[in-house]
């Protein structure tokens, strides 16, 4: 702890699990209320994140915290008709969708499914209630809560979220999209929890949408654990487009078996302060690891991205691209770092970060990083900080093409290199479509996911173009 | 249709060329010939409107207009091509948007609606059919992993949907086998009309035995030194450029 706020911040969270621990513990297992307790004193122990900490040097939360935040650990809105404040109008991409509203599951029919195909699809809490063990299995395995100072805190408070568990051999072949929604008239501090388990020669694609409804202050501590066994494949989608005064804190926690494979997209289209927090176990051999990132931020947004991609076994390939636009003021981070460990041969690991600056404000802090310890591995890293291409701004004028329209098409053709490696088809063109409006300043955070909104004023933001 | 008088033109402070004239009319097809490092793809650019030369000297007019007061995108609006040597690659722009856009821009500024996807797709059928290119060409990033004869193909195919005035084209042969070079050629003649005028840039004389030019022209040090018929070329072919420069 290097500062005043941050420790008035922390000894208010420490007080209040004090005088609300009967209520945040009740609908855990037994087990995870032990590791509620570990994560707990992990937090008495480190607080929250300090910039004297290397991954945290260019991400201050303190101003952050400097709010009354408001808590709710009884769940108020649990069985409310969600159509009241959020109107879902799914195109063509046909989704199982669950809603989480203010960090709590929000159902019409049942808190928890079973599908026919065996999988569990629902309420953490609910999940924690009717197979305890299958959670307990799971919870808290890889997680990284002595590291973490955030994920030791949501550790703390969980309550709920989603659950997924894919049984092995069955391939869930309609997305499940998770739509985070905060909606609050008083600033509210939330930390869903997320257990996604993908069985053997199992098969899931999540595409996970944070929203916001108001423009109050609000802060997300998100952690997910998600595994993949033996054969698994997964797609992960972000999307974040949330309001200007909305902090994103996301811990994504990636558990990979033998011959899995992971995908991972987050785009970043808007919100006040993000951060990724991304940590891949490579645990066996020959699994693959692909993660896909792409910002685009303006005004004084700051979106910071940080990868641990750890190889743990041989023949592992992990890939890792994000890029990012910014305007105005906004600042970006990006560390991304591959640990090949000894016994790791064979691994290939890739990454690179491009980013463009649109104004002489805007700041990016970029550090690829390899650690290699084993001898026979394929490792590259990169990272650019530049403008568009003359020779190809050029090109395209030589068409008739004006500057404006030139730059347009340049920076959506910047941005679709990560776009396009989105393998739903629906959902690559949806977000194509959403990328695009960003660009050009049509954007609202109203217009998410698959999902359009009808109840709120739209705000618009702009990444000037003409600042190029 | 273009006249250049005197114009000199230099790059990071180096004079390339030095004094150039021609005149260019409808229904003609020129060939400018030299050997390298003599100013031709200079003069393509300058035509083209690339910022990174400086015209030092001299006039160019372009259908009774300075066409040196316009920007690149102005000059192509008003119906100049230029033929890249090296097209660049566009990662993640399809030559479908892109042509889409460059066509309803041109329309723009001369006061015409814009086309309609459905009018679009039809020209561009029309048109691929025209240069013998593969459809599935125009739905990928354009020139984005194409080889030298498909780059070369699509920049015919863009000069063909954009129906430009006076093209000029910058070692369009050059990197091509007889095959690519021929269906190049071909295009370039399919294309031609009574109302357009084509620039041809080029090392070799093999070209010149697809497209017959009306005059051929030498380029040597920033100058034209020699010009003629076709017949020129044949004899550039046979005596080298060594011949042309001892003359001087």
């Amino acid at each position: 702890m290097d500062n005043i706020q941050t420790t008035l911040a922390k000894d208010k969270l420490l007080a209040l699990f004090a005088r609300e621990e009967e209520a945040i513990t009740a609908f855990s297992t037994p087990l995870v209320n032990r590791i509620r307790q570990h994560a707990l004193s992990r937090f008495r122990q480190n607080g929250f994140p300090a910039t004297s900490k290397e991954s945290w040097r260019f991400t201050d939360l303190t101003p952050l915290l400097n709010t009354e935040f408001t808590f709710d650990f009884s769940n108020q809105s649990r069985s409310m008709d969600i159509e009241k404040i959020f109107t879902c109008d799914v195109y063509d991409l046909d989704t199982f969708s669950i809603t989480l509203l203010n960090g709590w599951f929000v159902y019409k029919n049942a808190p928890l499914t079973k599908l026919d195909n065996g999988t569990i699809i629902g309420s953490l809490a609910k999940a924690m209630e009717l197979y305890p063990e299958l959670v307990d299995q799971y919870f808290g395995k890889t997680a990284k809560t002595e590291e973490h100072e955030m994920a030791a805190l949501n550790g703390a408070f969980v309550q709920d979220g989603l659950f997924i568990h894919v049984p092995d051999g069955v391939c869930m072949e309609k997305p499940v999209q998770l739509i985070n929604i905060v909606d609050a008239q008083q600033p509210v501090f939330l930390q869903p929890r997320h257990l996604i388990i993908a069985g053997k020669n199992a098969c899931l694609t999540l595409v996970h949408c944070d929203h916001s409804l108001t423009h109050n202050v609000s802060f997300t501590n998100t952690v997910a654990e998600i595994f993949a066994e033996e054969n698994a494949v997964i797609d992960h989608y972000k999307i974040q487009n949330k309001g200007r005064n909305s902090a994103l804190v996301t811990n994504t926690y990636f558990h990979q078996k033998r011959s899995s494979k992971v995908t991972s997209n987050i785009i970043t289209l808007n919100g006040g302060f993000t951060k990724n927090i991304v940590d891949v176990t490579l645990a066996e051999p020959d699994t693959i690891s692909e993660h896909y990132g792409l910002y685009l931020a303006d005004s004084n947004q700051h979106v910071d991205n940080q990868l641990y991609i750890d190889h743990l076994a041989q023949n592992c390939h992990s890939n890792q691209l994000f890029k990012g636009i910014l305007d105005d003021e906004a600042k970006a981070v990006f560390s991304g770092k591959v640990m090949v460990r000894p016994q790791a041969q064979k691994t290939r690991a890739y990454q690179n970060n491009r980013n463009i600056l649109l104004t002489d404000d805007a700041k990016v802090n970029t550090q690829p990083h390899l650690e290699i310890y084993a001898d026979d591995v394929k490792c590259s890293h990169g990272a650019t900080v530049g403008q568009l291409d003359p020779e190809a701004m050029f090109y395209l004028r030589s068409r008739g093409l004006c500057e404006r329209t030139a730059r347009q098409m340049m920076m959506i053709a910047f941005a679709s290199e990560v776009v396009q490696k989105i393998s739903i088809e629906p959902l690559r063109d949806r977000i194509h479509d959403l990328v695009e409006k960003r660009l050009k300043g049509e954007l609202s955070i109203c217009d998410q996911c698959v999902l359009h909104c009808n109840s709120k004023e739209p705000t618009t933001f702009n990444i000037d173009l003409s600042k190029l | 249709m273009l006249s250049i008088k005197n114009l000199s033109a230099a790059i990071n402070g180096k004079t390339i060329l030095k004094g150039l004239n021609l005149e260019v009319k409808e229904g003609e097809v020129h060939a400018i010939m030299g050997p390298n490092g003599s100013g031709k793809s200079t003069l393509a650019s300058v035509i083209a409107g690339r910022e990174t030369f400086e015209v030092t000297e001299g006039e160019v007019t372009y259908l009774g207009s300075n066409l040196l007061d316009m920007p690149a995108e102005t000059r192509a609006r008003e119906g100049i091509f230029m033929g890249f040597q090296y097209p660049v690659e566009i990662p993640g722009v399809s030559i479908a948007n892109f042509m889409r856009t460059a066509i309803n821009e041109k329309r723009k500024y001369l006061g015409l609606e814009p086309m309609t996807g459905a009018e679009f797709l039809k020209l561009m059928e029309e048109k691929k059919k025209m240069v013998d290119i593969q459809s599935k060409l125009t739905n990928r990033s354009v020139n984005e992993g194409f080889s030298g004869g498909e780059k070369k193909k699509n920049e015919i195919f863009q000069m063909a949907l954009l129906e430009p005035k006076l093209s000029i084209l910058d070692e369009t042969d050059s990197g091509l086998d007889i095959d690519a070079l021929k269906v190049v050629a071909n295009g370039i003649n399919l294309l031609r009309r009574k109302d357009n005028a084509t620039v041809v840039i080029t090392h070799y004389q093999r070209l010149l035995d697809f497209i017959i030019p009306d005059f051929v022209h030498v380029l040597f040090d920033g100058r034209i030194i020699r010009s003629g018929g076709k017949e020129l070329a044949i004899e550039l072919e046979e005596k080298g450029y060594d011949w042309v420069k001892k003359e001087k």
